[in-house]
């Protein structure tokens, strides 16, 4: 049988919503226990929401003021050990920027390899995964002797809910040498109302078509209308129209929304492959031959500055 | 300080990928290969070090078959000042990748090791921090800024909250964005100069590099399609479409 030990990833006494998607990952595997660890200056409050998510058998806490910032140098030793000790069959953690950090240190120190981007799971040692911009889908094969580390593709797992459960939270000590090669000096956060592009269920999406930092009030003004995220290709994103943390796609978010709106983008391949999962995607472009439209439910041509503001004044 | 750049090469990103019928891989013949551009990346931020004068030499490595010299060649042009190729036949795991890559770090003692933050084939984003577990030493992902000093890096990565700012000490592991730079553009007679510069070979299993924990390919298959869909002639047609959808 089967036991999971998933990373919750957390800011400022908040579970993200990327560690309930790995608890669903987690159940397909039908272990005997899914643990939640929390790696915290002041766990309690993270630890609390975690504890009431459906399939969780218990919540770690390892309480330690060197875990007051995510830093992967520092978790790492403190998460091997944990999996070393409990005898855990699966590591888990979000493909997040976080997961994405952490979780191949961890592997290195434990010995083996990780599956980066988990789309399925066809058994406790047998997954899927994409490669090459999500161009092809890799069945991959752990040894069946060794843990299995592994990162979970977000957008292919629902979250779980917050049933009635109440795992019990228990205090790790964990016996590890912590590193001070590495210091976090601060963390600028994009300060936005709008929805978490990763969890909205729906995202307006501009790119290069919109053209400056100013234009990109429209798309902004579509997304409050709609209560959706605002997002952004690469391009958006380099000219400096809009934050990085908004860009969809390869190398930026990978995301399922239930509709997404995609705005001045012609949709090649590093961007279709952020928005595969999504349920409807709207394309609106002056180009009726951009390759967004070999994926968008719904097309329709024309200039976004027209469009767009006649759009979010019919909603 | 000496700098390492893992050096990557790849299926160039504008190729179109097709999945083998019988699900053995995905085609290789005759398609284009060029750096990863992560690694491109990586190795114009080496260079401007060098160029600020923080590290006097630049060297990039490649786990690849025998027939990537002309990979390195590009990268010698593009200026580093030599070349290590280990050969393997076979494409090796990020955990193998970075058990080799000790190898020469132990070697070349290098100040700074800096990688892309993925290879765009098999999208792993793995190699850089396993390195830096398996050294003992900092890492610092995703990087979009980069400032050396007085034995320290200043990084700011690109994480989903935002740009975390940290500090490491050298020596250190660094992987790159793609906001980090603009890879510069090689000149003829930067190609010319780069055919005098030094690539040693050595094979991949002369490393004694350890084994364990590989995973293996079992199957390829073709991404679910999603079809084209209708197209609406104006925005009324797209609001009664949407609020069909129950999604307005
Ligand atoms: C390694 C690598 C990783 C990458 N990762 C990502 C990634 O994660 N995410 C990502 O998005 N890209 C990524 N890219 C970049 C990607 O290849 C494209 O360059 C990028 O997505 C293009 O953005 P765009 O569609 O906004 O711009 P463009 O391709 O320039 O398209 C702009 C579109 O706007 C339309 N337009 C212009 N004006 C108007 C108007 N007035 N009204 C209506 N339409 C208009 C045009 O017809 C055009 O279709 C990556 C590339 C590489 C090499």
């Amino acid at each position: 049988m089967s036991k999971v030990l998933i990373i919750a990833e957390h800011l400022n006494g908040q579970l993200n919503t990327a560690t309930a998607r790995c608890v669903t990952c987690a159940r397909a595997l039908q272990p005997e226990a899914i643990d939640v660890l929390v790696l915290s200056d002041a766990p309690a409050a993270v630890a609390a929401q975690a504890a009431k998510l459906d399939g969780v058998s218990k919540v770690l806490n390892v309480a330690r003021a060197e875990n007051a910032h995510p830093l992967a140098a520092v978790l790492a030793p403190q998460i091997a050990a944990a999996a070393r000790s409990g005898a855990y069959t699966h590591l888990l953690l979000p493909s997040t920027t976080f997961g994405k950090d952490v979780a191949p240190r961890a592997a290195a120190l434990l010995g083996v390899g990780q599956v980066s981007d988990i789309m399925s799971v066809t058994g406790p040692h047998t997954f899927t995964r994409p490669i090459y911009a999500g161009n092809a889908i890799v069945t991959v094969e752990t040894p069946s002797d060794a843990l299995v580390v592994g990162t979970v593709r977000t957008a292919s797992w629902p979250a779980m809910g917050e049933g009635a459960n109440t795992a019990p939270v228990e205090a790790l000590p964990v016996d590890a040498v912590l590193p001070t090669h590495t210091r976090f000096v601060g963390l600028q956060q994009a300060s936005s109302e709008r929805p978490d592009l990763q969890s909205a269920a729906k995202v307006v999406s501009g790119g290069r078509g919109v053209g400056s930092k100013e234009n990109f009030e429209i798309i902004y003004k579509l997304a409050d209308k709609l209560h959706a995220a605002a997002g952004a290709s690469r391009a958006a994103v380099d000219a400096g129209y809009c934050p990085n943390d908004m860009q969809v796609g390869q190398t930026g978010k990978i995301i399922a929304p239930e509709l997404y709106i995609a705005i001045g983008i012609s949709g090649a391949i590093q961007h279709l492959t952020g928005i595969k999962d999504a349920g409807t995607i709207v394309a609106i472009n002056k180009d009726g031959d951009a390759p967004i439209y070999e994926v968008a439910d719904i097309g329709l041509v024309g200039d976004l500055f027209k469009l767009v503001p006649e759009l979010e004044a019919a909603l | 300080m000496k700098i390492l750049v893992a050096y990557k090469r790849v299926v160039d990103f504008n190729v179109r990928i097709q999945v083998k019928p019988d699900g053995s891989g995905v085609a290789s013949e005759g398609v284009k290969l060029s750096p990863n551009p992560f690694d491109d990346i990586a190795l114009e931020a080496a260079l401007r070090l060098r160029e600020q004068g923080i590290a006097e030499e630049v060297i990039i490595a490649t786990i690849a078959p025998a027939d990537a010299q002309p990979h390195l060649r590009n990268g010698l042009a593009m200026g580093a000042n030599r070349a290590i190729h280990v050969v393997s036949a076979e494409p090796v795991q990020p955990l193998a990748a970075a058990r080799a890559l000790l190898k020469l770090v132990e070697k070349e003692q290098p100040g700074l090791v800096i990688l892309g933050k993925q290879a765009i084939d098999d999208d792993c984003s793995q190699t850089g921090q396993m390195l830096a577990a398996l050294w003992d030493r900092p890492q610092a992902t995703f990087a979009s800024k980069l400032e050396v000093a007085d034995g320290k890096a200043t990084v700011t990565r690109e994480v989903d909250a935002g740009l975390e700012t940290i500090e490491v000490d050298l020596p250190a592991v660094i992987t790159t964005d793609l906001r980090l730079n603009e890879p510069r553009f090689i000149k003829l007679p930067d190609i010319m100069k780069a055919k005098a510069k030094p690539i040693e070979t050595v094979e991949l299993a002369s490393l004694g590099v350890a084994h364990g924990g590989e995973i293996s390919n079992t199957n390829y298959a073709p991404p679910a399609k999603r079809s084209r869909g209708v197209m609406v002639k104006d925005v009324a047609e797209l609001v009664a479409l949407l609020q069909q959808k129950g999604l307005a």
